[in-house]
């Protein structure tokens, strides 16, 4: 078996220390700092851009609050508008009515006293209308001459206190 | 597998792990030329610094194919190494990824055709595990003094149990290289024997030879779980060992 030989030992020693210690030197110095510094980069880059997501959801939380407070007090707002505006038109029309409905009734009553003056005017004239006819009628028919208290005392009589 | 197919089934089958001499060189009588060996732990440094090199070379926020993987690679290393050995042993944590990159780079050459695996002799394997061995005793007699000789008293156990119990602690931690060093190459030479010996069975059955040719398509495969896996092995005991000499029990 070749491996047994001593005769190759010193070689195969030499050159395994020949051959491993340079590669000890450029894995450590150049190879190793070269990798660790890469994944170092490579996570702080990570990191951060975690880090910085993480504050914009918070900042794109706090303008939805914001957004959402806003939003009820003006949902808030124009609910006290309309009641207020509201309330405003029911008083306007409750007073409209009050006034109308009180200029009714005076119309209403003016109105009546103009038909009862109108009526008492029209019995009046009716009674005097009533005495002319019947004087001139008597005068006609038996060609006397009634007094006038008489006639009008009779029509009285006659229409029973209507006139 | 390597050389499986280049040559003929009248070899032996560890003809594949024979040292082949390219350049000639010797220092102070000791023979240290460059050999096929040393070739593949040439390449497999050079193919491990130029995936990370060229992987890493933009070092972009958003990783490409090649950045990727490396960035994986070393995430795989990097999440073994804090799951056994936490933050306190961050210091050694280059070592051991370079530990990891040889010998899986080293495996996976292996699988190569007509390439050699340097981890399959026990040479190689054994002076990693020696290394290791040696840094983590110093590692444990630094981290406590002479408290460390502590780590051979299990917790809890009798006095009247001690002298049995510290040489079994003491020979346990003694052959800590030995285990880590035989598995790692045990592996890598079984299994490429294997393969060799199955590919030898191909040219010899003719038209039945697509059985054993069948085998050798699974078992290169399930090499290459090995490859992986006997590194990945290696990796943990030596972070275990680290994490046992920083914190004793």
């Amino acid at each position: 078996m070749p491996q047994l030989d001593p005769s190759f030992w010193p070689t195969q020693i030499f050159w395994l220390f020949v051959t491993f210690i340079p590669l000890y030197v450029i894995l450590r110095r150049a190879v190793l700092p070269r990798i660790t510094a890469v994944l170092e980069s490579r996570q702080r880059h990570i990191d951060s851009d975690l880090e910085r997501a993480a504050s914009l959801k918070e900042e794109a939380g706090a303008v939805l609050a914001e957004y959402e407070k806003t939003l009820a007090e003006a949902r808030e707002r124009a609910a006290a508008a309309i009641k207020e505006t509201s309330d405003a038109m029911a008083a306007e029309a409750a007073k409209r009515q009050q006034a109308f409905a009180q200029e009714l009734a005076e119309k209403v009553k003016a109105a009546e006293a103009r038909i009862a003056a109108a009526r008492e005017q029209a019995l009046g004239q009716i009674a005097t209308v009533a005495v002319e006819a019947a004087a001139t009628a008597t005068e006609k028919l038996i060609g006397l001459q009634v007094r006038e208290e008489q006639v009008r005392q009779v029509v009285d009589e006659v229409m029973g206190g209507r006139g | 597998m390597a050389g499986a197919a280049g040559h003929g089934g009248g070899h032996s089958p560890l003809v594949q792990f024979e040292i082949k001499e390219i350049v000639p060189l010797k220092l102070g009588g000791i023979d240290i030329s460059f050999t096929n060996s040393s070739l593949m732990m040439v390449i497999a440094v050079a193919l491990t610094a130029g995936f990370f090199l060229i992987g890493m070379r933009r070092g972009a926020l958003v990783p490409g194919r090649w950045q990727s993987a490396a960035e994986l690679t070393y995430e795989f290393v990097a999440g073994l190494f804090r799951d056994t050995v936490g933050h306190e042993g961050r210091r050694y944590f280059p070592a051991v990824f370079t530990l990891f990159m040889f010998i899986l780079v080293g495996n996976l050459l292996g699988m190569v055709p007509y390439s050699f695996t340097f981890t399959s002799h026990i040479i190689v394997t054994f002076a990693m595990a020696a290394v290791v061995f040696v840094g983590v005793t110093i590692l444990g007699f630094a981290k406590h003094g002479l408290h460390f000789f502590s780590f051979f008293v299990p917790p809890g156990s009798p006095v009247w149990m001690w002298p049995l119990l510290i040489p079994i602690e003491i020979i346990s931690y003694l052959s800590r290289p030995i285990s880590l060093s035989v598995r790692l190459f045990a592996n890598m030479l079984a299994g490429h024997t294997l393969l060799k010996v199955i590919a030898g069975f191909i040219a010899m059955l003719g038209v039945a030879g697509v059985l054993p040719l069948a085998l050798v398509v699974a078992l290169t495969g399930l090499e290459i779980l090995i490859a992986f896996l006997q590194a990945y092995v290696f990796t943990i005991l030596t972070c275990l060992y680290i994490n046992d000499a920083l914190h004793l029990h």
